[in-house]
């Protein structure tokens, strides 16, 4: 199926679940947040998550700004 | 907070409090526009900042996955991050990037709300301002308010529940300086709040002055990163930050148009 990921298109396995998406990504453990279709997804919510076809998916991290 | 001169104010001794917290820096500073993460970590510490500000962006997918992330190398066990929502024009983007950046700090409610109105100036767009504002502090926000040097808008964030009120002092990364010191002080006299001036200064003299008119602290970024030396205007702004603030408590003598002497007439021996 395919997802809208930070503004691109991806394909992503059905049934994929945000834990395995961010595994795919080298994400794992990294400090970063995510929201799906403008909802925050909790990063303790990400195993249960299913991500569906045309998912809009941010990941998003800090970086320095004023 | 309130333009009455604190007699029992010693040196050194004189915290800013945030949500609770006591800081013993009055000087806020950003996190970007440095050479990388390791000038930007030096000029902080030469700063005396405590508390900093971030942007949240997207992560580059694929790209340098071991490239330093800013909570790496500048760690928020040893600062307070102040998120920010630059670079939005909405209250609705202001809303999901506040968001995002409790999320990505582990539920940290602290943030500092700006809504831009104007891509030329970035003048603040009041009206969103307060949109995003009554949203966020519903969901239990800690918020910091960039705004207009407008007393009205600043009272009325203030008894939204914003629990500090950031005027502007000049364009952001303008380096104008304090463009309306009346404004400023006005603010200052009604709060009730802290008022920390946001964006404008340029040099050390802009910060004393933003101080000495009663302002609780500064938040500066481009004034220091874009100097030719930040290291040195870091450690100049944080003297200026404290000068002006100890200016402040003791009160400057009255202005007047003709001179008094400094030296006792009395002795005089022709």
């Amino acid at each position: 199926m395919e997802i809208t990921l930070n503004g691109e298109s991806r394909q992503v396995p059905d049934h994929s679940t945000a834990s395995q998406l961010v595994e795919t990504l080298c994400l794992a453990g990294k400090r970063m947040a995510m929201e799906i279709n403008e909802e925050i997804v909790p990063r303790s919510t990400f195993d249960e998550r299913v991500i569906r076809d045309g998912d809009k998916i941010e990941i998003v991290g800090a970086i320095g700004g004023g | 907070m309130n333009s009455q001169i604190q007699q029992n104010i010693k040196p050194g001794k004189d915290p800013l409090t945030i949500a609770g917290v006591e800081y013993r820096s009055r000087l806020l500073v950003g996190t970007g526009k440095y050479q990388d993460l390791y000038q930007a970590k030096q000029a902080i510490d030469e700063s005396g900042a405590e508390i900093i500000t971030m942007a949240v962006r997207r992560t580059n997918i694929g790209q340098s996955p071991d490239e330093p992330n800013l909570l790496d190398i500048i760690s928020p066990d040893d600062y307070t991050y102040l998120p920010n929502t630059a670079g939005c024009y909405s209250a609705d983007e202001a809303i999901r990037t506040c968001r995002l950046a409790r999320e990505l700090l582990d539920g940290h409610s602290l943030v500092k709300l700006e809504v831009l109105g104007d891509e030329k100036t970035l003048f603040p767009d009041v009206a969103e301002t307060f949109r995003a504002a009554e949203v966020l502090l519903k969901e239990d926000f800690l918020i910091m308010v960039y705004t207009n040097d407008d007393p009205v808008a600043a009272k009325r964030l203030e008894e939204m529940g914003c629990i500090a009120v950031m005027p502007l002092a000049a364009p952001i990364g303008s380096g104008l300086g304090i463009r309306n010191p009346y404004n400023i002080a006005t603010i200052v006299e009604n709060a009730n709040v802290p008022i920390l001036v946001d964006a404008g200064v340029g040099t050390a003299s802009d910060a004393a002055i933003a101080m000495e008119l009663g302002c609780d602290g500064i938040l500066m970024q481009t004034a220091i990163a874009s100097a030719k030396n930040p290291l040195l205007m870091a450690s100049a702004m944080k003297k200026a930050v404290e000068a002006g603030r100890e200016a402040y408590h003791a009160g400057r003598i009255p202005r007047k148009r003709y001179a008094a002497a400094s030296s006792p007439v009395d002795g005089l021996f022709f």
